[in-house]
C-alpha cells in the first residue's frame, strides 16, 4: 500500500525462503523499538503504549510539514537514501491486544501513507526492514518477504502483544510473501489488504474485504505525472553525457578542430538534447496510452519524431537541412532510449517483455544515432 | 480507464486445473485481474495483462501456477545496469535506482 505512489514493475526474486524458527535477537544490528527505550529524536513518535512485550512507541497519525517536505524531496531525488524508518512495531492511536496489525515497509513514504490513513483507528503497525525500499519493489527483491516477516514477528514478540493471529499486508507485498508459509511457521494468518493505502479505511469498513477496485493496480495520468520529477533527475546523467560528448565532437571541422566552434555550439546542442529529453521523459509517460504500439521505445521514437518535426517546421532547429535531419534522427533516438527506461517505472511490464523489446530497440536507437553522425560527417565533408 | 497492455506472446503464465483447489488466493493477490473465481471455479480471464510479478505463484498453496519468473524486473534501466555490472538485472540498490525507491 505504501507502494501506491512510486513503484516499478519489479516482481521477481529468486530469494530462497529458508525459514528459521529461532532467530537470535537483533542479528540484523537493527534496533527493534520493542526492546529499546523509546527513541525521542523521531518527530513522529509521540508516546508509548505498555504491552506484555514491553513499551511500544506510539506514533502520530497526522503528518506535519516536515513529512510533506520530506516527501517532496523524495520526489525530486534529494537525499532519498536517508528516508528510512527504524523497523519494528509501532502503535497508532491506543491499540490493545485485540487491535489489528498492519504491515508495511521501512521506506518513510510508505510508512507515512499508512499511518496517515490509519488516522482515527487504534492499530499496530509492523514495519519490516526493506532497506528503505517501497513495498512492491522490496517484495520483488524478496526483502519484503516471508523470511523478514516471520523474523520481525519474532523480534517484536508479536504473539505477546496481541491475542489474535491476524496480519493485514498490502496486497503488493504478495509478490514476496507466501501467506501459507507465514501461517505454517508463525501461526499468523495473512490477510491481503488493498493495493493503495488510501483504501484502508474503506477496506476495514467492508469487513476486511478488498473489492475488485481496491485490488487493481492502476497507472493513470496522475500516477505517471508523479513519476516525472524523479525521472528528470535520475536521467540527468544521460542528458549531461550527451551534451558534453556532442559539444566536444562539434568542434571538429574541415580544417581540424576548433575549440571556439565547440563552445559556440553548446547552446544549440543543449536545445536539441533537451528536446529529446523532454519528449522521452515528460511527453511519453504522460501520453502513454494514447500513443499507438505497446513498445515503450517505439512510443518514445514516435514522440521524439513528432517533437523534432514540429521544431523543424517551426524553424526552431539550427543549421542547414542536412544538420536538421541529423537533429531529427538524434532527438528520436534519444527520446526512444529514455522512454525505454520508463518500463521500470510502469506497472505492467514483464521482464521477458522488456528483454524482447530491448533486442529490437537498442539496435534501432544505435542505427538512428549512426545516421545522425553520418549526416553530420557529410555536412563537414561537403 | 483503458487498460494498458504489454507484449503477451512472451508470457509464461499457466494454471494447472488438476492441482488447483479453487481456493481463490491467486484472485486476491493479482494486481491485474488476471484470474476470476466464478461458480467456485478459478480460471484465467486476462492473461494478456499479466506482468509476471509472481504474486500468484508464490501464494498458491497447491503449486498449481506455472510461471517462469525471470531473474529481475521488467525494467530496461535495470537490465542495462545489470549488463554493466555483469549481473542479473538490478535496480541499482535501494540508494540509487530510478524506480525502486
Ligand atoms: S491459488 Fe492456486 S490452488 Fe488457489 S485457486 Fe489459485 S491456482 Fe488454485
Ligand atoms: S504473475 Fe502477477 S500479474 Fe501475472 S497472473 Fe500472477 S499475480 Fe497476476
Amino acid at each position: 500500500m505504501g507502494c501506491s505512489d512510486q513503484k516499478c514493475g519489479c516482481g521477481n526474486s529468486n530469494e530462497l525462503v529458508s525459514l528459521q524458527l529461532k532467530v537470535p535477537a537483533n542479528d540484523y544490528g537493527c534496533k527493534t523499538p520493542s526492546n529499546d527505550p523509546v527513541p525521542t529524536s523521531k518527530p513522529y513518535i509521540i508516546g508509548g503504549i505498555e504491552t506484555r512485550a514491553g513499551e511500544i512507541p506510539q506514533i502520530s497519525a497526522r503528518l506535519d510539514w516536515k513529512d510533506y517536505l520530506g516527501a517532496f524531496k523524495v520526489r525530486w531525488g534529494i537525499r532519498r537514501d536517508q528516508y528510512r524508518v527504524d523497523p519494528g512495531l509501532y502503535a497508532v492511536g491506543i491499540p490493545n491486544d485485540r487491535s489489528d496489525i498492519f504491515v508495511t515497509a521501512n521506506y518513510k513514504f510508505s510508512f507515512d501513507l499508512v499511518r496517515k490513513n490509519l488516522n482515527g483507528v487504534n492499530a499496530w503497525l509492523l514495519v519490516l526492514d526493506t532497506k528503505g525500499v517501497n513495498v512492491w519493489c522490496a517484495a520483488g527483491k524478496g526483502t519484503f518477504g516471508t523470511k523478514e516477516l516471520v523474523r520481525r514477528i519474532q523480534l517484536t514478540s508479536l504473539d505477546k502483544v496481541v491475542i489474535h493471529r491476524r496480519l493485514i499486508l498490502p496486497q503488493l507485498g504478495a509478490t514476496g510473501v507466501a501467506a501459507h508459509l507465514v501461517k505454517e511457521v508463525s501461526g499468523f494468518t495473512v490477510i491481503y489488504g488493498p493495493v493503495r493505502a488510501t483504501d484502508i479505511p474503506a477496506f476495514v469498513q467492508a469487513n476486511y474485504k478488498a473489492s475488485k477496485e481496491m485490488r487493481r493496480v492502476k497507472f493513470d495520468w496522475y500516477d505517471r505525472l508523479k513519476l516525472v520529477p524523479n525521472d528528470i533527475i535520475y536521467n540527468m546523467r544521460y542528458l549531461l553525457t550527451m551534451l558534453i560528448v556532442i559539444s566536444v565532437l562539434s568542434g571538429i571541422n574541415a580544417n581540424g578542430y576548433s575549440m571556439q566552434q565547440a563552445l559556440r555550439n553548446i547552446v544549440p546542442i543543449a536545445k536539441i538534447v533537451a528536446a529529446g529529453y523532454i519528449a522521452g521523459i515528460v511527453f511519453t509517460p504522460l501520453l502513454l496510452p494514447y500513443i499507438p504500439t505497446r513498445n515503450f521505445s517505439f512510443k518514445g521514437l514516435i514522440l521524439g519524431a513528432i517533437v523534432s518535426m514540429l521544431l523543424f517546421l517551426n524553424h526552431s532547429l539550427d543549421g542547414g537541412l542536412m544538420v536538421n535531419f541529423a537533429e531529427i534522427f538524434f532527438i528520436s533516438s534519444f527520446s526512444s532510449f529514455l522512454a525505454m527506461n520508463f518500463t521500470g517505472a510502469s506497472t505492467y511490464t514483464s521482464l521477458a517483455g522488456v528483454k524482447k523489446e530491448m533486442k529490437i530497440a537498442i539496435p534501432v536507437q544505435v542505427i538512428f544515432g549512426a545516421i545522425a553522425v553520418m549526416l553530420l560527417v557529410l555536412e563537414i565533408a561537403i | 480507464m483503458e487498460r494498458l497492455r504489454y507484449f503477451s506472446e512472451v508470457l509464461t503464465l499457466d494454471l494447472i486445473q488438476e492441482k488447483c483447489n479453487n481456493c481463490g488466493m491467486c484472485v486476491k493477490v493479482c494486481p491485474h485481474e488476471v484470474f476470476e473465481l466464478k461458480d467456485k471455479k478459478v480460471r484465467i480471464i486476462g492473461r494478456d495483462f499479466c506482468m509476471e510479478c509472481g504474486a500468484c505463484k508464490r501464494n498458491c498453496p497447491q503449486g498449481a501456477i506455472v510461471l517462469d519468473v525471470g531473474d529481475g524486473c521488467g525494467c530496461a534501466a535495470g537490465i542495462i545496469q545489470g549488463a554493466f555490472n555483469g549481473t542479473a538485472p538490478t535496480c541499482g540498490g535501494p540508494d540509487k535506482g530510478t524506480c525502486c525507491n
